[in-house]
């Protein structure tokens, strides 16, 4: 299989506690996945060890074939933080621009992606004087516009109106067509089934690894929430 | 590390101070005004003000951009812009070196208008010349900026950053020869200015201000001071972290 993202055997402890628990699984090349579950589940701590800036402290995690966070890495993978990561004093284009800058894009590109998340008529204003989901829509211009071979998005669609939500999606998909490989969290359920592929976690462990579909029928009902707390309450009885 | 990089992370620091004119002119005004205070606080002794003067045209921008920085730096940390620069191919040096440049050229500005003032309306003189202490003020601020940077990896909000101005500047001042002789003072106290960096930011001034030509003393004090420099940015290289838990 043509795995993108493939992580093994990793767990992760912050503090005394373990966060990650011995966690297995893969990303396919050129598709959506989601990363569903409640919060304090570990997704963002997983995101962070594909991106590599989580301090790991057992098993491996490869992106594209490379150890992640290695150097060659951070041309090819974009990361979208749940805090909106921009700088509040800049505008929007200024925060656009100084990340293209980074890439060594020019300004064209950085302009298209303040166009794509919808902030055209925005691009001149200071991002502190934006709205909470303006401002997470600015932060997630400056994850797109390097055109990463890699997304890893952490909320991207939080606090955004049902519209946008949507515009956002199609994008996602259509950078998947192109051949991006798109790790996108959320923990609303009704995202969940505009992925190919689903990884629910809980706990620090996985608790489903399968297409929509599959989780839809594991769980014996369509309502893909109402599965997620089946497949929840089966596993705590396995345990009991 | 890129010179790309390094000068467009200037650039965008430059912005951000623009988009924040209040704290330009604090940074400009603070200065002129503190200068113009002293000159009359010593009013019946000129000589007076002409040693202090000169000394403070090199500790204003010190404080300034230790303070600028470490604000700057933990804003960078707490907001998670400093996580996401560190997933691209910024590197560490680029960061660092971009912060220096920025408020170097902040801190031109800045000592070009305090000794301007100083020289012309409040009637510092100095053997050397004007153009050495603004050379040194710069040196100065990048100390500052250097320093400030290191230790805004040890605050976790802007409170305990602030708070490490006296901690950090206070005592520094007190034991470089500004206010006493450093010989005079406890036989303790002089080994420990010893070691400070700023004894010797502040001992190069008094060199300019009593030598028309840079002394050996000068370039040492001069060395020690980009020594400092270097050594703070590299401790400050140390705390950025890629990986963290």
């Amino acid at each position: 299989m043509d795995a993108a993202i493939e992580v093994s055997d990793l767990v992760v402890v912050r503090g005394k506690r373990r966060v990650l628990h011995n966690l297995t699984t893969s990303v396919r090349r050129g598709t959506v996945t989601g990363l569903l579950g409640p919060s304090g589940s570990g997704k963002t701590t997983l995101m962070r060890c594909v991106v590599g800036v989580q301090k790991i402290e057992s098993g491996t995690v490869t992106v594209l074939g490379l150890p992640a966070g290695s150097p060659p890495l951070r041309r090819r993978v974009g990361y979208l933080t749940q805090a909106p990561s921009v700088y509040a004093d800049l505008t929007v284009r200024e925060n656009a621009r100084y990340f293209a800058a980074i890439y060594g894009i020019g300004a064209a590109q950085a302009d298209q992606a303040i166009v794509d998340v919808g902030l055209a008529q925005e691009k001149d204003q200071l991002v502190r004087t934006l709205s909470g989901g303006q401002h997470a829509r600015a932060s997630l211009a400056c994850a797109l516009l390097s055109k990463p071979e890699v997304l890893i998005l952490d909320e991207p669609t939080v606090g955004q109106d049902p519209v946008l939500r949507n515009d956002l999606w199609q994008q996602f998909h259509a950078l998947a067509r192109a051949g991006t490989t798109l790790l996108v969290s959320s923990h609303v359920m009704d995202e969940a089934g505009r992925c190919e592929r689903l990884i629910l976690l809980r706990d620090g462990r996985i608790l489903a690894d399968d297409t929509p579909t599959a989780v839809r029928a594991a769980g014996g009902t369509d309502d893909l929430d109402e599965a997620f707390l089946r497949l929840v309450l089966d596993q705590e009885k396995a345990v009991a | 590390m890129s010179p790309r990089i390094t000068l467009t992370t200037t650039a965008r620091i430059l912005r951000q101070l623009r988009h924040d004119p209040r704290t330009i002119a604090l940074l400009v005004v603070v200065p002129t005004l503190l200068l113009t205070l002293m000159r009359y606080v010593f009013d019946s002794q000129p000589l007076i003000f002409n040693r202090i003067g000169v000394i403070m045209l090199g500790v204003f921008p010190f404080v300034a951009m230790f303070l600028i920085t470490s604000v700057a730096m933990l804003r960078e940390r707490t907001t998670g812009t400093l996580e996401r620069l560190l997933t691209t191919p910024m590197h560490k040096l680029d960061l660092l070196f971009g912060y220096g440049l920025a408020f170097a050229l902040a801190a031109a500005v800045q000592a070009a208008v305090a000794a301007g003032l100083a020289y012309w309306l409040l009637d510092l003189t100095t053997e050397g010349s004007a153009a050495t202490v603004a050379l040194l003020a710069i040196a100065n601020a990048v100390l500052g900026m250097a320093v400030g940077l290191f230790v805004s990896a040890f605050a976790q909000s802007e409170f305990q950053a602030v708070q490490f101005m006296p901690a950090f500047v206070l005592p520094q001042l007190l034991l470089c020869g500004l206010i006493w002789p450093r010989e005079e003072m406890a036989g303790w106290l002089e080994k420990i200015s010893n070691v400070l960096p700023m004894t010797y930011a502040v001992d190069a001034l008094i060199q300019v201000r009593s030598h028309a030509e840079p002394t050996a003393t000068m370039w040492r004090d001069v060395a020690v001071v980009v020594g400092c420099i270097v050594v703070a940015l590299l401790l400050g290289a140390a705390t950025l972290r890629r990986r963290t838990a």
